[in-house]
């Protein structure tokens, strides 16, 4: 390793009181961590129980505990933005900290939160809901979770060691390039995507594969909960959009560390091609994060409307029709680049058309609950929230659509405020409701509703309060990435309510981690397995589900599986069922996806530095680790019937 | 019909900014629904009109929405129908696929045929202005080649005239935005851009960068005076007659990174403009749209 003389003034951020304070904090909770985990014995339990998992269930739980703890370092960056922006001119913050912010800011709510939610959402639940005893490839889908986390703690990492990326989450070159961001932040960018995007790959084929060849005997295509359709669907766009990304990475990779040209500003280099190849992945990427949203709403309102989802066929060619349009709408993210007219309203046109089978759904969730019996139980309240949100944030992108307008909305904040209102209203009202639903079957109790209450409330007016003012101040000539504005041009009072909005915001999402705490000793336990009344098959377990999830894959002969087995045995037309119990063949736990990715992690954080030796050590430790795997021997066992028996019986099953 | 409804639509929003803004601001700062040329005043009616046309869903949803929620809630002693197994009517799934598609169709005639008007010069009353327009970092630098002359930060522009700006980049792209006299189009090295726009009324129009390209962008803004024709030739001669010379020299500096104030230079040296353009072989541009030095 060449470490240069001045070593640690470049190698730890230094020099600002708020990053100090970070160090300081990130020190003291790793020494509480390990001081709790050695005193109470608990070292053991974590390796046995935790990182070397390959239980869907315990997956998912450790996705969505990532993806809060990265909604709570997004939202404090989005407060300090915010509070910059509270007053023209403020001198809270420095350009080169609020170009960080805004990078990271928007980097971890795409990458590090909407995406581990939405695997968190998928783990958790499909496996459950197609009655299979786990997901197609166990521990690909624990290498998937383990690149991602690693990934994640490299991009995080920039923060103290070494200074963030402050191109814009966008990462456009030549901006990006070596000459314009000399420092390792751009590179920490690149590398912890690379290496979480790997495992989104994976994810996508695991889950694509998972529903298609997984499902209990008499679970048609057209018998699925639509989570799992909206599930296949984002698997469809994650496969074929996800390479794309690696793609566009690893040349501005190659680019900055290794002196290519393939989108520098000069020498052949096309910086166009980049902004191409970015948007072809990150228009998908939008649906994808959406898509199991939607899947998520369309469980909730037929749960508590107690009603059959409206349109099921509508709703099933809907989401395919957005997963294939989709493809087809990239270039409206660069309408202004001079593409010329004819491409322009190709592209203008695709985009309205992609309007048609998203408003397609909104009615058909209204008609679910139309004639229905609605509960407004929190998890409703999250998806009755989301229809106003995301009817106003399509309209305001069926208008960014029109190509002509699109030159005045460019980069305005009322750009901002159509994709936060679309990403927060759609995925992250989506990701919560979800949680809120599923929380019994994950941990076998309740999130308090009273406290859920407040949380919402004050997430939801908080929102309004945040973004409507942002789009008058689009109108109002307001360009996004801008620390400081002028005090004359009328944009302070919009800009102050904004950052009051966000504060809102705020308090909403402590009340929910008061509400997850207070649940934790207070909830109300799920004895039942089935405390919602609940239509789909997870909802026929026991909270949380046993490792092996079913005793008996059950037989499905309706949509709506377990709903038709309740009706059935009121009419006391279903027998018990009498199949004997046989051996469960079952995944072996392996510390390999855990080594493997953090192999990956030290080649990125060598590659971050140019420390080459560092890079092929840790290159070496991942060649070593897909090794060892290919040659195990030892890799699943059987589950004998007495456990099964055993188990079935402390549950209250037999 | 569509005028009426425009009609209808313009005065809602006046009403509505009006009262939005009794915080402080004035509706004249709503930019975009103050246009000053015919460019902006063609996207300011499109934007109105898919305002209306999109309201035509989004009102009857959330209505829709608020009265089904109170009507179906789950109460005792609630007499609204309940009807769990209803869940196919193939008539109104007709009417809500329909409906959008009719909607959408009627914005994406207006768009494309919008798109392809706003490529040629608005309304001539006179030849066009061609101003070449450079971001630096981070910095604009206009080049008058008809007079010869330049000026960083600001530009003069006659009134009634068409404006044909070039657009290009010697620094990580960015994008010129003048949202009072029209839309924006981005800088980039190695490529000339044309954008048409064009001032009815003499004013001071706010102008700034709209693509981030590092950390002195938030400094990006920029003025666009507009001016009577003859207010204008007589300002171009004051130029040449009595503002410094910009030299290769001075070039180069402002060309490093670092903000600036609003200059004017009685000249510059020859060919900068197309030599960024053309220095990679001008391989993207095709068509040569750049005006002559």
């Amino acid at each position: 390793m060449n470490l240069e003389p001045t070593y640690a003034t470049h190698f730890f951020v230094t020099g600002d009181p708020m990053i100090y304070a970070a160090d300081v904090s990130i020190l003291l909770v790793s020494a509480a961590i390990v001081f709790v985990l050695t005193y109470f014995k608990k070292w053991g339990w974590l390796w046995r129980e935790w990182l070397t998992t390959v239980d869907h269930k315990k997956i998912g739980i450790m996705y969505m505990i990532a993806a809060l703890l990265m909604l709570f370092r997004g939202g404090v960056d989005a407060l300090l933005m915010r509070t910059q922006l509270a007053l023209p001119n403020m001198h809270f913050l420095q350009p080169e900290h609020y170009n960080q912010i805004f990078t990271t800011h928007g980097t971890l709510m795409i990458l590090f939160m909407a995406m581990p939610f939405i695997f968190a959402m998928m783990n958790i639940a499909v496996p459950l809901q197609i009655g299979a005893r786990d997901v197609a490839f166990p521990y690909l889908n624990a290498v998937s979770f383990w690149l991602f986390f690693f990934g994640a703690l490299l991009f995080n990492l920039s923060f103290v060691i070494g200074g963030s990326p402050d191109a814009g989450w966008t990462s456009y070159p030549p901006l990006a390039e070596v000459p314009f961001s000399p420092g390792p932040g751009e590179n920490f960018y690149l590398l912890g995507l690379q290496i979480s995007g790997i495992g989104s790959i994976a994810t996508g084929i695991n889950f694509f594969v998972t529903i298609l060849k997984m499902r209990a005997p008499g679970m048609t295509l057209m018998r699925m909960p639509l989570f799992c359709w909206s599930v296949l669907a984002t698997t469809i766009l994650i496969i074929f959009a996800f390479p794309v990304l690696t793609v566009a990475l690893a040349l501005l990779l190659i680019d900055r560390i290794a002196g290519a040209h393939f989108f520098s500003i000069f020498d052949g280099g096309n910086p166009m091609m980049y902004v191409n190849l970015f948007w072809m992945w990150g228009h998908p990427e939008v649906y994808i994060v959406v898509l199991p949203a939607f899947g998520i709403f369309s469980e909730v309102v037929a749960t508590f409307s107690r009603k059959r989802i409206f349109g099921y066929a509508s709703m099933v060619a809907s989401m395919m029709a957005i997963a294939i349009i989709s493809y087809f709408t990239w270039v409206h993210h660069f309408f202004t680049m001079g593409a010329g007219p004819g491409v322009n309203s190709f592209f203008a046109v695709s985009t309205m058309i992609i309007a048609i089978p998203t408003g397609v759904k909104v009615f058909n969730w209204l008609m679910t609950m139309y004639r229905g019996r609605i509960r407004m139980t929190v998890p409703m309240l999250w998806t009755v929230g989301f229809i106003p949100n995301f009817a106003i944030g399509g309209a305001s992108g069926v208008m960014l659509s029109v190509a002509p307008a699109d030159y005045q909305y460019h980069n305005s904040y009322f750009l901002i405020a159509h994709f936060h209102q679309v990403l927060i209203g759609g995925t992250v009202f989506g990701m919560l409701a979800g949680m809120y639903y599923w929380w019994p079957k994950m941990f076998g109790f309740m999130l308090d509703e009273r406290l859920g209450r407040w949380a919402f409330w004050w997430f939801n007016a908080g929102f309004y309060v945040c973004f409507l003012p942002q789009y008058v101040l689009g109108f109002m000539g307001m360009t996004r990435r801008i620390y400081v504005y002028p005090a004359h041009m009328g944009w302070t009072e919009w800009n102050f309510i904004s950052t009051l909005g966000a504060f809102m915001m705020g308090v909403g999402f402590l009340l929910l981690v008061a509400d997850i705490l207070y649940s934790i000793r207070h909830g109300e336990r799920d004895v039942t397995g089935d405390i919602w009344d609940g239509r789909t098959l997870e909802w026929s377990l026991p909270s949380p589900a046993p490792h092996y999830n079913f005793a008996r894959i059950p037989v499905v002969t309706a949509r709506d599986a377990w709903w038709a087995m309740k009706e059935a045995r009121k009419r006391g037309e279903a027998l018990p069922d009498a199949r004997p119990l046989a051996p469960i063949h079952m995944p072996k736990n392996s510390g390999l996806p855990f080594l493997l990715s953090l192999s990956f992690f030290v080649a990125g954080f060598g590659l971050v530095f140019n420390w080459y030796m560092l890079a092929v050590a840790g290159f070496l430790g991942v060649g070593l680790c897909l090794l060892l795997r290919s040659f195990a021997e030892d890799k699943a066992y059987f589950i004998p019937v007495e456990e099964i028996a055993r188990t079935e019986a402390a549950l209250g099953r037999v | 019909m569509r005028h009426a409804l425009l009609r209808h639509a313009r005065r809602w929003i006046a009403a509505l900014t009006t009262l939005g803004c009794a915080g402080g601001c004035t509706p004249e700062q709503v930019l975009l629904l103050h246009p000053a040329g015919p460019v902006a005043r063609t996207e300011r009616d499109i934007i109105l009109l898919s305002i209306g046309l999109v309201s035509i869903v989004v009102v009857p949803v959330i209505v829709l929405l608020g009265y089904i929620v109170r009507r179906f809630r789950d109460r005792p002693g609630n007499d609204a129908p309940y009807q769990p197994d209803w869940s196919e009517s193939p008539w109104l799934e007709v009417v809500w696929w329909g409906i959008p598609i009719v909607i959408i169709g009627i914005l994406a005639v207006a768009t494309v045929r919008q798109t392809f008007a706003l490529t040629r010069p608005p309304a001539a009353s006179g030849p066009p202005l061609t101003v070449q327009v450079t971001s630096l970092n981070w910095k604009w630098l206009f080049q008058y080649p008809e007079h010869g002359i330049a000026t960083v930060n600001y530009c003069e522009i006659p009134v009634g005239r068409p404006v044909e700006f070039v657009l290009t980049s010697n620094a990580p792209m960015n994008s010129f935005w003048v949202p009072q006299l029209g839309g924006q189009e981005y800088t980039m090295a190695g490529m000339a851009m044309r954008l048409w726009l064009q001032a009815d009324k003499p004013g001071t129009y706010y102008g700034h960068g709209a693509n981030f390209s590092g950390q002195g962008f938030a400094h990006m803004h920029f003025r666009v005076i507009a001016v009577p024709q003859p207010a204008f030739a007589r300002w171009a001669r004051e130029v040449q007659a009595h503002a410094p010379a910009l030299t290769w020299a001075g070039y180069q500096r402002l060309v490093q990174p670092g903000l600036a104030r609003e200059t004017a230079y009685s000249s510059y040296p020859p060919g900068i403009f197309a030599h960024l353009v053309e220095q990679e072989g001008g391989m993207y541009m095709k068509h040569p749209a750049y005006g002559t030095d």
